[in-house]
């Protein structure tokens, strides 16, 4: 099929980009979208120019690699898959394709479709992990009880692969359902409740600090979700932020000192 | 006001902001109908919430607190979440994901408060320049005489019409999205999501339907 892409340019991430338009002929429909990128590539190499940048790694949806907006939508018109599983069959011959980067100003453009996702990285951080006791006596995790229905709904939220989808869908660019599904994981099993508090209130906190917006339930994210994270995880994770801000350290205002 | 520094409690705090607001429509709903059915009735109860100390004085303020604090937070709210994408999209296809209701939320928002300054030049700042200021002898009929007077303007319908369409779409989307807010996502949640969608229809038409029937039932 014969299809016209016009995709986001940008030097680097001081340079003003702009959207440019290639002409590409010969794309097959079992192609994946990045396969169809990989030919468009190959055509600009040899033909002397600077392919087009963009994030990829396991091309089978698990890694969280890649991301492109791709006609307004995160990872494009195909529910539940990534841009690598997204293939050309869901277009048609003649389209025009709009390829953007994933937009937010927590998200800096690093070059054409690339965009800096460690803020993700830094919200996981402060607090997206649990402790262990691997001094030679651990305790091995399924002798603690954990009814069914808890560890499915903490295996759905661990589902996430922090790709960045539901920033880039939003209207707020919120990371709320990101943040919310790396909460979620953990808040549902005993193993996660002893740092509880500190991970409700640090990881919001840095979700805050790192510019995103704040969510306003319009659901946006959990259609675009490629791995079907849904806004059940940002309820909880609202239910845990708020019990923790009142078990959390608090400085006592009462007292003279300090 | 550093407990709503964080984006969740300023969520919290719209959501409860709004809960309130919609539990004062529905008060509001309620005795407005009365004038459809029973003007004395109309009367006696405006004129109860026109001089009853607890509602003047206690309550009032609160209402009006709420509404401040509720369009000021989300003005606030809307300023950080159009900063946190400051290179726009070319191509944002938000129709496929989500509702318009949601979407502009600061558009309803805006024509309800536009109204709201309407509603309050129309009836609030008369009823209090005539019971402080003037001090005007009490009526305790003039709430229904008033209220007929003020929808003989097919101009102020049709904006009490407009607004009311907005409100609708407002509660729409705000309504069961505050419970949401409030973590507030179980299995009954579907059942309540079905009577906040009836609630953003039915209280908003019923508020049409009362002028559109005093409109057209004018006593000449």
């Amino acid at each position: 099929m014969k299809l016209t892409l016009k995709i986001w340019r940008q030097k680097n991430n001081k340079a003003k980009g702009e959207l440019k338009t290639y002409p590409i002929d010969g794309i097959e429909g079992d192609m994946s979208f990045l396969e169809m990128l990989d030919v468009l590539n190959e055509g600009l190499i040899n033909k002397g120019e600077e392919p087009v940048v963009f994030d990829h790694d396991c091309r089978e949806g698990i890694c969280g690699s890649c991301s492109l907006q791709i006609n307004g939508e995160p990872h494009g018109p195909d529910r539940l898959v990534t841009t690598c599983q997204l293939h050309m069959r869901m277009f048609n011959d003649g389209d025009t394709i709009v390829i953007e980067p994933f937009r937010a100003k927590a998200f800096p453009v690093i070059k054409d479709l690339v965009v800096d996702r460690s803020a993700f990285d830094r919200i996981q951080q402060a607090g997206g992990y649990i402790s262990v006791n691997t001094s030679g006596n651990t305790i091995d995790a399924n002798s603690i009880p954990v009814n069914k229905h808890d560890a499915d709904e903490s295996f759905n939220a661990a589902a996430c692969i922090g790709c960045g989808a539901c920033v880039a869908a939003c209207k707020n660019a919120s990371a709320m359902l990101f943040t919310s599904a790396k909460i979620s994981q953990f808040a549902l099993l005993p193993q996660g409740r002893i740092e509880a508090t500190e991970r409700a209130l640090n990881m919001v906190k840095q979700m805050d600090l790192e510019g995103f917006g704040n969510c306003t339930n319009t659901g946006a994210c959990e259609i675009e979700c490629p791995k079907g994270i849904t806004l059940v995880s940002i309820a909880r994770m609202n239910r845990e932020f708020m019990s923790a801000s009142l078990e959390g350290p608090l400085s006592n205002v009462w007292s003279k000192k300090g | 006001m550093a407990i709503l520094s964080s984006s969740i409690a300023r969520k919290v705090a719209m959501a409860l902001s709004g809960l309130f607001l919609v539990f004062f429509l529905a008060q509001h709903f309620t005795i407005n109908i009365t004038s459809v059915i029973d003007p004395d009735t109309f009367n006696s109860w405006s004129e109860f919430m026109g001089t009853n100390g607890v509602v003047q004085f206690i309550l009032q303020p609160i209402l009006i607190f709420g509404v401040v604090f509720h369009f000021v937070m989300g003005f606030v709210l809307e300023i950080r979440n159009r900063n946190s994408r400051k290179i726009k999209y070319k191509s944002f296809k938000w129709n496929t994901n989500s509702t318009w209701a949601s979407q502009n939320m600061l558009i309803s928002g805006a024509v309800i408060l536009a109204f709201l300054g309407l509603h309050f030049y129309d009836f609030w700042v008369p009823e209090i320049t005539n019971k402080y200021i003037n001090v005007v002898p009490d009526d305790p009929t003039h709430y229904y005489t008033e209220l007929v007077h003020k929808f003989e303007s097919p101009v102020r319908i049709g904006l009490y019409c407009l607004a009311f369409i907005l409100l609708a779409l407002h509660l729409w989307h705000g309504f069961s999205s505050s419970f949401q807010s409030l973590g507030w996502n179980n299995k009954y949640s579907k059942g309540l999501r079905g009577f906040t969608k009836f609630y953003a229809i039915f209280i908003p038409l019923g508020f049409i339907f009362i002028a559109l029937y005093l409109h057209f039932n004018q006593i000449h």
